[in-house]
């Protein structure tokens, strides 16, 4: 039996006397299209900080295919095969669509700290960054500095830098927030595309990205989670009726 | 062929001006100004390895340019002694080598953060090895510093380097070599990379890059071109002192590629001979041009972040899309208000020193060429408040309509940020 | 033996509590605004030129209380014409501007006052003796600055965890943009801390002119030490800049009354490499001992001794 591609043992995080993330566990499959939902403060962008690297756990265990990764730092984790985006756009400003995308691109495909070689050169990367920014919908914008582009462009760039790593985990963070009907179905159909034969694991809101979108879904509230299912057992469970989506509907 | 023609032409001409050079200007004071202008375009550029490429500002920068001097400079005296028969062109190397030495020593505890922090403990390692310069005499060779003589290795190729004419060329073929190789850094992946750990360190960590590794490589880079600088420099004044790894130089250089304009790769080129020009010059004309320097730092970091490099890219962007006829009779305008005003101030700021300047025994008269101003009777102050104010009035009257012709002009385009 | 002891003591709590009067200026204004003002140490200057011509005419006591008031002024225009605009260009052009501003301020106190050091005076009020311990006076005047300099440590903590003004500075800490939606005028809680920060330096400056030498080097001779201080401390931190005040203070106080060398303990043959060490005394050493203490700090722990906030 393979180890799943994410594992999360009894993950508890403190902000001194304050319990964030209090005691979760799950496992993700390989292929998988994992989607976390909850209220506001339920500690979903915690636990993505958690999962990159980005803060370390005060308990508890992450793996990735079966590898301890807790406690290790955003580059070690990064380089083992995940990748996140972030819910605040986290781009480089001055550096053009294309080159954002080459940046990504360039740990992963051995290139590592290379000062004696030209960029240019690099045929691997710039085919990569190219395919990336035409998958993302931003070829016509490739020369454009970063910070220049809509909110919407930002975000498709957002994805398209997490992707350029060619990760085999992919966490997405809030991924539509902010679009518009046509934006958000562009989006999904990106992240469908992008993510095949991938394990994808999501944070988000709008309910039919998640519906559309996931195979499975859990739903945190106050760092525990409540409930982890398909999306059909999901929708029918109470529970997660009361805490969450009752109360949506009834907003 | 047209393709290649037109990317070898900027280093073509660039070569060709270096070479060409000394034979326009060809006093000796000319040719070892120009030879301290290569140095600083050497020194600039490596110090904008760190702060242009990388978002690293370094307030002591010097260390390396100053260990590269010494290193070279013991390092000839040694092989002269010894009789290797090594050529004094070597040296230049071996500088750069020293200083890439220390900036690995240095440079392992002092990239362990990034940003402001990192900032701060490159004031302290700079402190600290400005006094560790005075207790290590033999090797610093106290006040009086170290002395060589740059004929010692005998002819290469037939030239002594004692002239001061064949250093120079000396110094501008390193120069040209440092522009090629600093160039072709930025063309690199770590160049890139680079890049993207100056605009979002923390994305930057994300990629898979270790942050402490890239600020180390950063930091051995323009060591090595700093030493290459500092070795430069003990070759052509046949001295290294514990000034040159001081903080009067680290400010030098940040002046010099900050002016210069950190965001393109040919400011720190421009900055340095600017600012070595000026430093020349000013310090015959006026006891306080370093103040000036400064007043010029704070306006360039207040009103042009992007430096001069950037002033004239924004100007190019404007022709390109055919605007800048639009700006043109605004900059008309403000052209003399801006000098008017730039001549009243300076009057005000030197007729304060010489008034001041009496009371510790010198002389209240300002001597502008022919002419000479009292500071302690009231005309020239009058005039100095007339130029000042009336310039200064005159620029606020003018200043919006440049603004507005900018406007109309950029069309949504933001101001070059550093 | 206890002689050198106890001096070297109160010499370097003296010391100690100079830095903190600064670092905690100095920690304020970065927690608060993100700013780390490389001309703090310049205001400390301005302060002790400016109390030496407060005195000069008004008198010492007078000077005290001018001084920093003037030096605050100063610093409120300085925050609102320059570092204001400076801001939205990001924290580099930030620090570049008070840099600039440090190297100016000393070019213009050379200009107003000269290279040479100032004859600011103890105040006769103050010149006397404290007290006499194993032969050798204490004078009274140093007890009046550890004295002023605790007083302000104590206002400072009261101001900052008793008063609403202070409430609202610790919001605006951490949630500016929060705070400023709730009415506050952030932007003047900005003025008013760098002014405050400003005029606590400034004070600083007027009372440790007399004791120290007021001289136009004295802002970068202080300065790095006061950034070794903030970083050790741990940037953002209070606490942390108390205690890596009063360490630094102590340590280098205690190194310059200790005249060993390692010729004297281990004999007179210098080793063929870095033989100049040999003959050097600790106290000769003693100037870079903040530096070696911010290196091993930055191996061993480096996010400082306390540190909070990353920049």
């Amino acid at each position: 039996m393979t180890a799943p591609a994410l594992e999360l043992v009894d993950l508890t995080k403190k902000f001194g006397p304050t319990e964030i993330i209090r005691g979760v566990s799950l496992a993700i499959e390989s292929g998988e299209r994992h989607a976390i939902i909850g209220p506001n403060g339920a500690g979903k962008t915690t636990l993505f900080h958690l999962i990159s690297g980005r803060l370390r756990p005060t308990s508890g265990r992450i793996m990735l295919a079966g590898r301890s990764v807790d406690g290790l730092r955003p580059y070690q984790i990064s380089r083992l095969g995940l990748s996140r985006s972030f819910q605040v756009t986290n781009i480089f400003p001055k550096l053009s669509v294309y080159e954002n995308l080459l940046c990504a691109t360039l740990w992963s495909l051995g290139a590592r700290y290379a000062f004696w070689e030209s960029l240019a050169r690099r045929r691997d990367a710039a085919e990569r960054a190219e395919a990336l920014a035409t998958r993302i919908g931003l070829a016509h914008r490739r020369d454009v500095p970063a910070g220049v582009l809509a909110y919407a462009e930002q975000r498709a760039l957002e994805i398209g830098i997490a992707l350029g790593g060619d990760p085999e985990v992919l966490l997405l963070d809030e991924p539509t927030a902010g679009m518009s009907r046509r934006e958000t179905e562009q989006t999904v159909e990106l992240i469908r595309n992008a993510t095949a034969g991938k394990t994808l694991v999501m944070v988000e809101h709008d309910m039919s990205v998640i519906f559309g979108l996931a195979t499975r879904i859990s739903v945190l509230v106050y760092g525990r989670v409540l409930a982890s299912g398909s999306p059909e057992s999901i929708r029918a469970n109470r529970e997660v009726q009361q805490a969450y989506l009752g109360e949506a509907t009834h907003a | 062929m047209n393709r290649i023609l037109r990317f070898l032409a900027p280093w073509l001409a660039t070569a060709a001006a270096l070479a060409a050079a000394p034979l326009v200007f060809r006093s000796n004071f000319a040719l070892t100004t120009m030879s301290l202008i290569g140095i600083n375009v050497i020194f600039a550029l490596s110090f904008n390895i760190l702060l242009g490429q990388t978002g690293l500002l370094s307030f002591g920068h010097a260390v390396y340019y100053g260990l590269g001097a010494f290193v070279a400079i013991h390092a000839l005296n040694a092989a002269v002694d010894a009789n290797l028969g090594l050529p004094l062109p070597l040296f230049v190397l071996v500088g750069g080598l020293g200083g890439l030495f220390f900036g690995y020593l240095f440079g392992v505890v002092v990239c362990r953060r990034g940003g402001l922090v990192f900032s701060m403990i490159t004031l302290g390692v700079g402190e600290l090895v400005s006094s560790c310069s005075f207790i290590l005499r033999s090797f610093f060779g106290g006040e009086e510093g170290i002395v060589t003589n740059r004929t010692g290795p005998g002819p290469f190729l037939g030239y002594t380097f004692g002239p001061q004419m064949q250093v120079y060329y000396l110094t501008a073929a390193w120069c040209f070599l440092a522009i090629v190789a600093t160039y072709a850094l930025t063309r690199t992946p770590l160049g890139r990379v680079w890049n993207a750990a100056r605009e979002n360190p923390e994305r930057a960590e994300f990629l898979g890059y270790k942050p402490e590794t890239l600020r180390l490589y950063a930091c051995c880079f323009a060591a090595l071109f700093a030493g290459i600088a500092g070795a430069l420099s003990a070759i052509n004044f046949e001295i290294a002192t514990s000034e040159l790894l001081g903080s009067q130089e680290s400010t030098l250089v940040l002046l010099m590629a900050y002016v210069g304009g950190t965001g393109h790769f040919v400011g720190p080129i421009l900055g340095a001979a600017l600012v070595t020009y000026m430093q020349i010059r000013l310090s015959d004309l006026t006891d306080i041009w370093q103040l000036y320097f400064g007043v010029a730092f704070i306006g360039v970091v207040l009103l042009a972040p992007g430096g001069i490099a950037g002033w004239v890219a924004m100007h190019v962007q404007a022709w390109r899309r055919g605007e800048l006829a639009r700006l043109l009779p605004s900059y008309a305008l403000a052209a003399p208000a801006i000098a008017i005003a730039a001549v009243g101030a300076v009057l005000v700021i030197e007729l304060t020193h010489r008034l001041f300047a009496h009371a510790m025994g010198q002389s209240t008269l300002l001597r502008i060429g022919p002419l000479a101003l009292d500071a302690q009777s009231a005309g020239p102050w009058a005039l100095a408040g007339v130029l000042a104010l009336g310039g200064g009035f005159a620029l606020r009257w003018v200043w919006p309509r440049v603004r507005q012709a900018w406007g109309a002009a950029a069309s949504g385009r933001k101001g070059s940020a550093a | 033996m206890s002689q050198l002891v106890i001096f070297s003591l109160l010499n370097g709590v003296l010391y100690g509590m100079l830095l903190f009067m600064l670092a905690s200026g100095l920690t304020l204004i970065f927690s608060m605004m993100g700013v780390l003002n490389f001309a703090h140490a310049s205001f400390y200057m301005l302060g002790a030129y400016f109390g030496f011509e407060i005195s000069r005419r008004l008198g010492f006591w007078p000077g005290v209380v001018i001084a920093p008031l003037l030096v605050g002024a100063v610093g409120a225009v300085v925050e609102r014409y320059g570092l204001r605009r400076v801001h939205r260009y990001g924290h580099v052009s930030e620090l570049l501007f008070t840099f600039g501003l440090a190297f100016v301020i000393e070019q213009l106190i050379e200009m107003f006052w000269g290279k040479t050091p100032a004859d600011y005076r103890v105040p006769q009020s103050l010149d006397f003796v404290a007290f006499r311990m194993f032969g050798t006076d204490y004078p009274a005047y140093k007890m009046f600055v550890l004295l002023t300099a605790a007083g302000m440590f104590v206002f400072l903590i009261a101001i900052l965890r008793r008063t609403r003004v202070g409430l609202i500075i610790r919001a605006a800490l951490t949630h500016p943009n929060m705070v400023a939606m709730l009415g506050h005028n952030v932007p003047r809680v900005f003025m008013l801390v760098f002014g405050v920060g400003c005029a606590l330096a400034g004070l600083a400056g007027a009372i440790a002119g007399p004791a120290l030498v007021t001289q136009p080097s004295m802002a970068a001779d202080l300065g790095p030490i006061l950034f070794v201080v903030v970083i050790v401390g741990g940037m953002g931190s209070l606490a942390g800049a108390f205690i890596a005040s009063l360490l630094v203070g102590i340590i280098q106080t205690f190194a310059v009354a200790i005249n060993l060398s390692l010729s004297q303990v281990f004999g007179s043959t210098a080793p063929p490499l870095l033989g100049d060490l040999w003959a050097v005394t600790v106290a000769q050493l003693a100037p870079i001992i903040p530096y070696v203490l911010l290196i091993l700090v930055l191996i061993f722990r480096p996010t400082g001794l306390m540190g909070t906030r990353e920049s």
